[in-house]
């Protein structure tokens, strides 16, 4: 086993020196590239090396440039290649793998961003629907607006947070939220939004009626007060308008009786025409007074027209009424009026004519006078306005004369004019009766016209009414079908309700069992899941427990493996030690109680029992000798040896010793030589064996030395025989105590715990 | 030890010899002045006796290992 150690050995190491041979005549190479021809073919080969190797690289970089797939494989086989790539082509295409990523995560992205956006639509489509369906004066729009809000309401049921969603109902039925809430907060604003209630539709309705009514009452009110006081007016304007007819009639029936110049006397003359003139003045009062009257009237009554018309634009229903009747007092109020007027007019042209009349007699009275003055011009210019029968007693019979004279010839005028006038009486009646019929058209025109108008008024005042009439009743009628249509509505609106009802509720119902179902089964599955969880935090607590537990015990195994071990491989350290501890030449201390120490300490170990039986009786007895010890004595050995190598069996006489003794101090050779690998026959030889076992035990290789002696045969072995045999066992205790603390070593390690 | 075996050898050789030979020696003495009316051959005759059993005393002890001690069995 030594040779073929050796020869392994040897093998090995030509081997290492083959492999070093073989890379040396580069490095000189590289040194010697610049000198010489071996110098210039070798730099022919580096350089020709180096464009290959350039190319390669180059190439390699084109290709991957132009190819990524090869990009990637070479970075994959060739380390750092990756970061080359990088500084020179720049970064690698990740084109295949990330961009579905990007797009899957950008899909789900989108995805969740539509739920959300979807989740958002819902409620914004509710709430214009909340917004458009904002309740007017109609109570239906309000329920329909009340049935989408609570349609709206059902999905913020199952919303996070039930008590909000209870909240938020109970706000929107109690609270009356405007319709600016749900801008503020879209999802929340769901319930709270904006439909009034019934109470409150009723309570407007109501007050929007108490409104029309007040405004009725009010134009009611107003109209009256306008009526009044323009039937007051208008009665003052009537009244005065009558006194001024009665004043016109008095006047004129004054004048006409003033100018009747019939019996009576002066005195009643002059209070007649002192009459008249009060008459006159009272007339033209009257008259003037009824002329204001008149415009007072006729403004008041434009006014209650106008307000009228104004009035005519409230839409309250019950104002058509008061509008008519008020109309229709306008009305007779101008029909009297005009009645009135008529009649002062009618006064008043005949008072005209009665002026007329009494214009003539005075301008002939006059012309009279002015005669009577032509003719007797110192008559006292005072008496121009007196009566003729006044100047009765202040004329002279010349002027009596002339005055009758004057009257005759007066009267022969008159009697001339007379005839002239009956002449003409006929023409003069044509055209007084062409006149006359002229004006008597013109006033029937008039009268017509007035009547048509007021007829006209009065058949609009009735048509009005009529119409007022017809349109209370439709609306009293459009009132019943109304509220029929109400009722039917409500019906209508009650029945679909109820479906709606029952089926929010069957669908709040599914949803609720859904939601709890969810919640149910979500419930049980964190229970299950806390129950696993908690299972296996136990188990596996357990599971740590038992092995901390074993691991303990193993720890304390391991332990006590250590100690044991420690103490084995103290105790054979004590062996090596006391193999050391050999002085000199004695032996050493007999092993016997460190072995006994050993076999204590490891009863139970059949290894080093085993071992510890192994070792050789006289070592355990006696010790054994130290290698250096061995090594001194071998030379007194080999003396001796030398001295007695021809003595063997054959030859062992004194001569022998005395030819061997001889030969040893005649033969020389060296005193250490190295032992070949394989031996030979020819090294048989006692000195070439002592040879190589001195050189052996000069390079501390007792066992080789040992071995070449045990080749000893005759008489040097017999002198060479107890040394071997205390190399035996020094050789044999060693190995046994190198395997004891190899294996000691060997347990120490596996015992030792790496902290 | 073996190799003081050889020494030892040696010196019980010597002793021997020294025995021997002086006792030879003077027995050949002793001879030679008693009977032999102090010639000189019962000397050299007693100390070559003694010198010879040292000898073969000393190669007995020498060859000692190497001889072989058999035992004469009659044939039966």
């Amino acid at each position: 086993m030594l040779r073929v150690y050796s020869a392994a050995g040897r093998i090995v190491s030509q081997k290492c020196l083959c492999g070093k041979v073989s890379l040396r005549p580069l490095q000189p190479c590289h040194r010697y590239s610049t000198a010489g021809n071996p110098g210039a073919s070798a730099g022919k080969i580096v350089g020709t090396g180096f464009l290959l190797i350039g190319g390669g690289i180059g190439g390699t970089f084109l290709y991957a440039k132009w190819d990524p797939k090869f990009r990637e494989s070479v970075e994959k086989s060739v380390p750092y290649s990756d970061k080359v790539f990088e500084v020179t082509l720049g970064p690698a295409p990740y084109a295949v793998s990330l961009p579905k990523k990007q797009i899957s995560s950008a899909a789900e992205v989108v995805n969740q961003k539509a739920a959300p956006a979807k989740r958002k639509e819902k409620p914004e489509s509710s709430v214009p629907l909340a917004t458009t369906a904002e309740p007017s004066l109609e109570v239906a729009s309000a329920e329909a607006a009340h049935i989408i809000s609570a349609a709206s309401e059902v999905p913020s049921i199952p919303a996070p947070g039930t008590h909000d969603g209870n909240g938020e109902s109970e706000g929107e039925q109690k609270s009356a939220t405007q319709p600016g809430e749900p801008s503020t907060k879209p999802k929340l604003a769901l319930p709270a939004v904006k439909e009034r209630p019934p109470e409150e539709v009723a309570a407007r309705l109501a007050e929007q009626e108490k409104a029309e009514q007040e405004a009725v009452a009010s134009l009611s009110a107003a109209l009256e007060e306008e009526l009044s006081s323009a039937a007051h007016v208008t009665l003052q304007a009537i009244a005065s308008q009558e006194a001024a007819v009665f004043a016109i009639n008095s006047h004129s029936q004054k004048l006409k009786e003033a100018m009747e110049d019939s019996e009576v006397t002066p005195e009643q003359k002059s209070a007649q025409w002192g009459a008249l003139e009060d008459a006159l003045k009272q007339r033209s009062k009257t008259v003037d007074e009824a002329a204001d009257a008149l415009l007072k009237a006729k403004d008041t009554l434009e006014k209650l027209r106008s307000f009228i018309d104004g009035a005519k634009n409230i839409k309250a229903a019950g104002a058509k009424s008061h509008v008519l009747v008020a109309e229709e007092s306008l009305n007779r109020m101008l029909v009297d009026l005009d009645n009135v007027v008529k009649k002062v007019q009618a006064a008043q042209s005949e008072a005209k004519i009665v002026a007329q009349y009494h214009e003539l007699v005075a301008v002939a009275k006059e012309q009279f006078q002015k005669e009577l003055d032509s003719i007797t011009p110192d008559v006292h210019p005072s008496w121009k306005g007196l009566k003729v029968s006044d100047l009765a007693g202040k004329l002279s019979t010349d002027d009596l004369n002339s005055l009758i004279a004057h009257a005759h010839r007066r009267i022969d005028q008159l009697i001339k004019q007379l005839a002239i006038q009956r002449a003409r009486e006929q023409q003069h009646v044509e055209t007084a009766v062409e006149q006359q019929k002229q004006e008597h058209k013109n006033m029937l025109d008039m009268a017509v016209s007035k009547a048509l108008d007021h007829y006209r008024s009065e058949i609009n005042l009735e048509q009005e009414k009529k119409v007022e009439e017809i349109r209370e009743v439709m609306e009293v009628e459009m009132r019943t079908q109304l509220r029929r249509q109400a009722a039917a509505h409500t019906d209508h609106l009650r029945d679909v309700l109820k479906v709606q009802e029952m089926e929010l509720k069957v669908e709040a119902e599914q949803e609720f069992s859904h939601k709890l179902a969810e919640l149910e089964t979500h419930y049980r599955r964190m229970t299950q899941e806390q129950l696993d969880n908690f299972t296996l935090d136990m188990n596996a607590a357990y599971a740590r427990l038992k092995g901390m537990e074993q691991a303990v015990e193993n720890h304390a195994v391991a332990e006590e493996k250590a100690r044991k071990a420690h103490q084995l491989w103290l105790s054979i350290e004590a062996l090596s030690c006391i193999l050391k501890l050999a002085s000199g030449d004695s032996p050493t201390e007999p092993l016997d109680g460190v072995v006994e120490a050993i076999k204590s300490s490891c009863a139970d170990n059949e290894f080093t029992q085993t071992l510890t039986s192994a070792f050789p009786e006289d070592s355990l007895k006696r010790g054994v000798y130290s290698e250096a010890a061995l090594r001194a004595r071998f030379y007194n050995v080999r003396k001796l040896a030398r001295r007695v190598a021809l003595i063997d069996e054959t030859r062992n006489s004194l001569y022998q010793y005395f030819l061997s003794y001889l030969q040893s101090l005649l033969l020389f050779e060296s005193q250490q030589v190295k032992p070949p690998a394989q031996l030979s026959s020819g090294d048989l030889d006692t000195f070439k064996l002592l040879s190589y076992a001195s050189y052996c035990i000069e390079h501390g290789d007792l066992e080789l030395a040992a071995k070449f002696l045990n080749q000893l045969k005759g008489e040097p072995r017999r002198v060479a025989q107890d040394w071997l045999n205390e190399a035996r066992l020094t050789l044999e205790t060693k190995q046994v105590i190198n395997i004891l603390s190899a294996y000691a070593n060997a347990v120490g390690l596996g015992t030792t715990q790496v902290e | 030890m073996s190799e003081g075996e050889l020494s030892r050898k040696w010196d019980r050789c010597l002793a021997d010899s020294v025995v021997k030979l002086g006792a030879g020696l003077g027995l050949g003495i002793v001879f030679s002045v008693i009977f032999f009316k102090r010639r000189t051959w019962p000397i050299a005759f007693g100390s070559g006796m003694g010198i010879g059993m040292a000898y073969s005393n000393c190669q007995h002890d020498f060859q000692a290992p190497y001889l072989l001690h058999g035992k004469f069995v009659k044939e039966q």
